[in-house]
């Protein structure tokens, strides 16, 4: 069973003084993400993430369309009892502590209140923070906030989470720590669906991500599969000073660095390249297929998009 | 009641507490009763009169000024601030959310009340030595500003749930203002003919009718509050508080929250 069914969900605001004029903000949206998954959801700012994650959340009404989290319609508070939720840039109440805060969060959810005592306590620890007691969160720094965002979002054991940009405001020590977080939660076994603009975070973690441009879905998939639509390039290192003729001759790009030579040819002459190394004696350390990262996926995308945009007016 | 709106009336009263500026409107409340035990003190003969009267009517008026200051931030600033969020999306439906913020406040409201009529009965104490059996119908009084804050704390929920702190103040302060006068529009509608009466008359109904709410002349003058008022004031006040809060959820229910 999906974890998270979106079935063409859509929204468009009237702006304008008389709001009579449509502004849409997001295209009908077919998207489906497995239980246990980690799905990462990409586009620049403005692309449609966050009003996405809205409209699963209740936030805001979509104009056609609906969704279905754990089998159920999206708008179930039953369903609601087993998501959590990180808004983007988070800020909660400031004359709360974390404790007290949580403790809301805990009641709201329906967390019993014997177990929540001993959770806050559990999910403060797990998210990086200790010694805060009886601290207001208005002393609190960007960083602690979003740690404290991500507790309120796992705090009632939740199955599925959303999280909107959640390394935002984090150290790179910070963000190592959540990208940890989001592992261990899929270990437990959660779906995790998170919103992100750092490819790096979205290469490192997701199972599949979706790419969003301009409100609209331009590729879903396995982050191998995006990623290993190969240039059809190969990189050979070997050992070595020398570039030899034969390699030069397969229409290798060579690069000397330091004892060592990195070519880079067409993947259709790596047997000739090898053969070419062994006439001349030369060592092979190794033999690459050059994938295209996210990155490169990720701008692709959104530069196809522009040029069809502007081919389109 | 739903323990969900417990919840966030509760939360919703520890942050009116924890607001230092509430503190600073109930200090000044507590300032004007001691000025009537001054001014009583000048006012030979009717020293109990000025004092019921001033402190009776600072504790409305404060009231009014704590339920409006509040209540016009209760859905805006979560909007603004995105504290709303994590709130509704958990098993919250957005009625609870604004029942649950008008319990909040209306409870805050009557424990202000409540310390400021000590310190009305401490300063009537002061000046009149002792309490009459009329100055039972001082608590009469403060039950109707009780009610008055009930009013006023549905109609700031009302126009906090679509428009922005600064116009949901005026709008509240101006109908308070309007509603204090109800009787006076009453009786120039019952003057006035054609399209001017039927829109004096609208108007007249539609605005809360403070007028009625107001007994503290009657009770420092030691008037006795008829059974009838208290339960006809009791009813209103559900009626329109109820109409209020049930017009704050329908346009919270279908807002976006962008």
């Amino acid at each position: 069973m999906a974890a998270i069914e979106i079935l063409g969900l859509e929204k468009t605001y009237m702006v304008g003084f008389w709001r009579k004029r449509p502004k849409r903000a997001l295209k009908p949206m077919h998207l489906s993400i497995e239980n246990g998954e980690i799905f990462g959801f990409l586009g620049p700012n403005g692309a449609g993430k966050t009003t996405t994650l809205k409209m699963l959340m209740g936030l805001v009404f979509p104009t056609a369309g609906t969704a279905r989290i754990l089998g159920k319609d999206w708008t179930d508070p039953e369903v609601k009892a087993q998501i959590g939720f990180l808004p983007e840039q988070p800020y909660f109440y400031d004359y709360l502590t974390a404790h007290e805060l949580l403790d809301y969060y805990g009641q709201l959810s329906g967390v019993p209140s014997g177990v929540r005592k001993h959770r806050i306590v559990d999910v403060l620890a797990q998210v990086g923070l200790n010694d805060i007691k009886g601290m207001q969160l208005r002393k609190f720094s960007k960083g602690m906030l979003q740690r404290v965002g991500i507790a309120q979002a796992i705090l009632h054991n939740p199955k599925v989470v959303f999280f909107d940009e959640p390394m935002s405001g984090l150290d790179p020590l910070g963000r190592r720590e959540v990208r940890d977080l989001i592992e261990q939660l899929k270990q437990e076994g959660k779906t995790v669906f998170f919103s992100t603009h750092i490819l790096s975070d979205a290469e490192a973690l997701c199972d599949r991500v979706a790419i969003i441009h301009q409100g609209e879905l331009r590729g879903v998939g396995a982050v191998e599969e995006l990623t290993s639509s190969v240039q059809g390039k190969v990189e050979v290192v070997w050992q070595g000073t020398q570039i030899p003729a034969s390699m030069k001759a397969l229409g290798a790009e060579c690069h000397i660095s330091g004892e060592t030579v990195r070519a880079t040819l067409p993947e259709a002459q790596q047997d000739a390249a090898i053969d070419a190394l062994r006439r001349e004696r030369l060592r092979l350390i190794a033999l690459t297929p050059l994938r295209t990262s996210l990155e490169a996926y990720f701008v692709e995308k959104l530069q196809h998009s522009q040029t069809t945009a502007g081919t389109s007016a | 009641m739903n323990s969900r709106i417990v919840y966030i009336a509760a939360n919703t009263f520890r942050e009116a507490v924890r607001d230092r500026v509430l503190y600073n409107l109930i200090a000044f409340a507590l300032l004007l009763s001691g000025a009537a035990i001054f001014v009583g003190q000048i006012s030979i003969e009717i020293e109990r009169l000025v004092v019921v009267n001033l402190g009776l009517a600072a504790v409305s008026l404060f009231g009014v000024v704590i339920a409006i200051f509040i209540g016009i931030g209760l859905v805006s600033k979560e909007i603004e601030k995105r504290t709303l969020y994590t709130v509704l999306s958990r098993p919250v439906r957005r009625w609870e959310f604004i029942v649950g913020k008008f319990f909040g406040l209306a409870a805050t409201l009557v424990v202000n009340a409540f310390f400021m009529a000590i310190g009305v009965f401490a300063a009537l104490l002061y000046v009149a030595h002792k309490f009459a059996a009329a100055d039972a119908m001082i608590l009469v009084a403060l039950y109707f500003i009780i009610l008055e804050f009930l009013i006023i704390c549905s109609l700031a929920l009302l126009f906090s749930s679509f428009s922005s702190p600064l116009l949901s103040a005026v709008f509240a302060f101006s109908l308070f203002v309007i509603g204090s006068f109800a009787d006076d529009l009453r009786g120039f509608a019952a003057m006035t003919h054609g399209l001017t009466r039927w829109i004096a008359t609208a108007a007249a109904y539609l605005v809360p009718n403070f007028s009625t709410l107001n007994v503290i002349s009657s009770v420092a003058h030691q008037h006795p509050v008829g059974g009838q008022l208290i339960l006809q004031n009791t009813l209103y006040a559900v009626f329109y508080t109820v109409m209020a809060l049930s017009g704050a959820v329908l346009i919270f229910e279908r807002r976006n929250l962008k």
